[in-house]
């Protein structure tokens, strides 16, 4: 049957080919590796709406062996979404595949009937898709769903299948599981419920599991118990076909890493080669757009295209700034939940941003941390402490004394597309960011043409709906409309986290930039350790409200002093951790 | 769903009670509240009947003795006061409205001025009739646009298009059209059905089906557009990459996360189709509150009339609270609001 060397012989002329590859391990495994679950060759897909065609996949393979990890990365578009939904002939309406070879098992899956297909999935093929809450049914409870995937294949009785659920959640460590069973998934937190659905494609124990971004929405210490997760069921001898946008996600799993570019595959070979000795030009610029300690002070895209990798320092303020424009004093918010308790959201907070610097606020979800921006923007007042904005009082004094200066501070957001008016194109959404002190016709079109040149966008967008524009350039227009009133500080509220690595290298850079020629001060907040440490001046680490650790950027990453940190940055996957060649070596831990 | 009555009942027993006794608390605040609403909404309807009676021009007792004469006769002086006494006329307003008030509390709705029957009487013979030919008439309409529905939506543009157009012209269809429509065909061409409509199972079809057939286009017409939403959720994805079958998607997942509008559809149907029911009712030859209603409106029989108001608020009233019940049972992510 097919030896590796196959792969890349058929790989096609957009693709770096390893000569190196096959001095690789297959000699651990060559006797598992006889034959390959999946077999594809020159997978092509396309979809035709409207009367065109586009193609989204060509030209696409690779074989999927026992025991094995191969993983797919690119940006969004790229069509590695695609490709998974195809393995499981579920492309989708409106779609042509074709493919030199499409094997599952052995099997050419074009003569898999639909009776055959449903067979196949849920107990041969197990999916795990990206954010549980919308990827588990929200109306039922999470027992029922991974009850489904047995009862649909026949699997024992009511009450076998029960027992068998309880089970299953415990296998993924999911503490009191007969409880969480029968609870939706709404009433579970992030982790739980993706181990949820981990559990409903583990059921049948299958022996391919594919999964599309399984950590996306997770916070970085619930990614890294996934992984985990996911790292065991690959020692079981699984085979696991990872679709990530993220290469520091698949380092640690992926025995063969595919990075796609627009439908094809630009590069492949071993996690270890791919990430730390990238060949192709795109490979490159993808892993250098990753923020993070080493990217620190620099640009995260070259000048100019083509043009050397090289990072170019970024110019940077050493000296220091004392002026003081935000001050926060032991900000404490709390909320009353629905039980008729509170809860301290955020418990004792203090910091000072300084004019041109960045002070960046890292922690998980329910940190507390947007609740802080909301109070350094005064759209809620703090039970204890108070906020001081250009020396004079902010949170303690009436909105109409604090309405003269609410130009100085604007607000970015993660999705703009929810903050902007869908009825209005781009012009009126930054006509109406000018202060109001703005008047003639020509001087606020001058001024609107000012800042789309200041974040990058020509006049060409004027006219369009946000709707139309893509994620970079809609968040180019949340800056320019924060811009708008020409504030001091930003407060940047996760504005990088929807968009792709290589979009947020191109927002980062813009945001350095401005800082740069306006003097702007950031109040970022992130949930992205890389982006805080790239980004921040000062930072400091939330958890449950309160402020853990807080210090120089360097400091706080390099050298965490508290546990908490500690466990944060320990969980968060890198590059340097691409698995070493020898596929089944255990890099898991146990989950607790 | 059963899930949670595994092997050790005493286990679950105690995880799953401790949340739910706070929950109650709020349960039972919130059936208090739609009670005192609906003791509202019948307090409402009861007090704009009563004074519909007031506002009639003339005077009351001669409208009754027109009423029953079917023409208009001078009276005397001491048979108008015999009137007066026995409907309580000589009383100030108030009075009568009080009266009125503490009559429906005993549940009394007053006397038709013409049959000299109390009006309770009257509704009673004729109110089941019209409940059995509505809720039949719902639930048909159910059947119909749920297997439509499930048959038609999101399966490309050309059976999604046909399934849509033809709720909008079923919906668009007026009850009398259809049901002499349904009638001419299925009665007296046909003679599967008999052409006057009466108590038996049989005589119910044609009626409910001119009742549901219009419903079931509105219903499909806010179903669909949620059914279709529902398709794209990734949960679906999910659930066919477990094995399950398009079918099995779309009845044990897609057609839950659609029906809420729908079931908002039928509460108000419940009360709609009442004042539908007159027509058909009357094409049908079946006997029902619509049929009364007719015949009161034309002679001013006003406690007839006023007593068909309040008893439709009181369905209304009824479904409104079972439908926010069955929102809940589909839904059980409300009760967090």
């Amino acid at each position: 049957m097919s030896r590796t060397e196959d792969v890349l012989a058929d790989a096609g002329p957009t693709t770096t080919t390893r000569p190196g590859r096959e001095a690789s391990p297959a000699g651990t495994l060559a006797v598992e590796r006889a034959r390959p679950r999946f077999s594809v060759r020159g997978l092509d897909v396309g979809f035709t709406r409207a009367g065109t065609h586009r193609r989204v996949v060509s030209g696409l393979s690779f074989d999927l062996f026992p025991g094995q990890c191969v993983a797919i990365v690119g940006e969004s578009g790229s069509g590695k979404s695609v490709t998974a939904r195809t393995l499981v002939g579920l492309t989708g309406a409106g779609s042509t595949v074709t493919a030199e070879r499409l094997q599952f098992e052995g099997r050419d899956v074009a003569e898999f009937s639909e009776r055959e297909w449903r067979r196949v999935r849920g107990a041969g093929i197990g999916f795990v898709l990206q954010d549980a809450l919308v990827s588990l049914d929200p109306l039922r409870p999470v027992g029922a769903e991974i009850d489904e995937a047995l009862r649909l294949h026949g699997w024992g009785s009511r009450r076998s299948r029960a027992r068998k659920v309880v089970d299953l959640l415990t296998s993924v460590g999911v503490p009191s599981p007969q409880l969480r069973a029968g609870q939706r998934s709404g009433e579970l937190s992030g982790g739980l419920r993706q181990r949820a659905l981990i559990a409903s494609a583990l059921a049948l124990d299958p022996d391919v599991v594919i999964a599309d971004e399984p950590t996306t929405a997770l916070d970085v210490t619930v990614q890294a118990q996934v992984l985990d997760l996911l790292a065991q069921t690959k020692d079981r001898g699984v085979s696991i076909l990872l679709i990530s946008h993220d290469l520091s996600v698949v380092a640690r799993l992926a025995d063969l890493v595919l990075v796609m570019r627009g439908g094809e595959v630009v590069e492949r070979g071993t996690a270890q080669q791919v990430l730390t000795d990238p060949q192709h030009e795109y490979t490159k610029a993808l892993i250098a757009a990753v923020p993070g300690e080493h990217t620190k002070g620099t640009r995260l895209v070259p000048p100019a295209a083509g043009a050397d990798v090289a990072p170019v320092p970024a110019p940077r303020r050493h000296e220091p700034a004392p002026e003081p424009l935000l001050e926060a004093r032991g900000l404490v918010k709390r909320f009353a939940t629905a039980g008729g308790l509170r809860r301290t959201a955020v418990d004792g907070v203090s910091f000072t941003l300084h004019r041109g610097r960045t002070v960046g606020i890292v922690g998980e979800s329910g940190s507390g941390k947007s609740t802080t921006a909301r109070l350094a923007l005064a759209l809620t007042t703090p039970d204890e402490g108070d906020v001081t904005l250009l020396g004079e009082a902010w949170s303690t004094v009436p909105e109409t004394r604090r309405r003269a200066r609410r130009s100085s501070i604007a607000v970015v957001q993660q999705d703009p597309l929810s903050s902007f008016d869908p009825r209005w194109d781009v012009e009126r959404i930054l006509l109406d960011s000018l202060p109001a002190g703005h008047t003639g016709r020509t001087a606020r079109g001058a001024r609107v043409r000012e800042l789309l040149e200041q974040v990058g966008l020509g006049e060409e967008v004027l006219p369009r709906s946000p709707l139309r524009l893509s994620g970079g350039q809609r968040q180019r227009v949340a800056i320019a409309r924060a811009l708008g009133s020409e504030p001091s500080i930003l407060v940047l509220d996760e504005a990088v986290s929807a968009l792709d690595v290589s979009v947020q290298a191109q927002v980062l850079d813009l945001l350095a930039d401005l800082q740069e020629r306006l003097g702007l001060s950031y109040l970022f907040i992130s949930h992205d350790l890389g982006v805080i440490h790239h980004v921040s001046d000062e930072v400091l680490v939330m958890k449950d409200g309160r402020v853990v650790e807080r210090g120089t950027a360097d400091d706080v990453f390099r050298r965490p002093q508290e546990a908490y940190t500690q466990e944060l940055v320990g969980s968060l996957p890198r590059l340097a951790d691409a698995r070493p060649t020898t596929a089944g070596t255990s890099t898991t831990g146990e989950t607790r | 769903m059963t899930l949670t009555s595994s092997t050790d009942p005493a286990l679950d027993a105690g995880l799953t009670q401790a949340p739910p006794s706070r929950s109650a608390g709020r349960t039972a605040r919130r059936v208090l509240a739609r009670v005192a609403g609906a003791v509202v909404v019948l307090w409402g309807a009861a007090t704009v009947a009563f004074l519909a009676q007031v506002a009639l021009p003339g005077d009351r007792a001669t409208i009754i003795f027109n009423t029953r004469a079917g023409q208009p006769i001078e009276r005397t002086a001491e048979e108008l006061a015999a009137v007066n006494a026995q409907y309580g006329l000589q009383h100030p307003v108030l009075v009568q409205y009080l009266d009125h008030l503490r009559g429906l509390l005993h549940g009394d709705l007053g006397r038709s001025y013409q049959q000299y029957r109390p009006v309770t009487q009257i509704l009673g013979e004729q109110v089941g009739s019209t409940i059995v030919l509505t809720l039949a008439a719902i639930a048909l309409a159910w059947v119909v646009m749920v297997v439509w529905v499930t048959l038609t939506a999101g399966r490309g543009p050309r059976t999604s298009g046909l399934g849509a157009a033809l709720d909008t012209v079923t919906a668009a269809l007026p009850h009398y059209w259809l049901g002499i429509l349904l009638l001419l065909l299925f009665a007296q061409r046909l003679g599967w059905f008999p052409v006057i409509s009466d108590g038996g199972p049989v005589g119910l079809v044609l009626p409910a089906l001119t009742l549901a057939v219009p419903l079931a286009g509105f219903m499909g017409q806010a179903t669909r557009t949620e059914f279709e939403r529902a398709l794209e959720q990734p949960f679906v994805v999910s659930a066919r990459m477990r094995g399950q079958g398009d079918l099995g998607v779309r009845l044990r997942h897609v057609l839950r996360h659609s029906a809420l509008p729908a079931v908002t559809l039928s509460g108000w149907a419940l009360g709609a189709t009442i004042s539908g029911a007159v027509v058909v009712e009357s094409v049908f030859t079946r006997r029902g509150i619509g049929s009364v209603l007719v015949t009161a409106v034309n002679s001013q029989d006003l406690p007839i009339v006023t007593g068909v108001v309040v008893l439709v608020a009181a369905l209304y009233v009824v479904a409104n609270l079972v439908v926010d019940l069955v929102h809940h049972l589909l839904d059980p992510r409300l009760k967090a609001s």
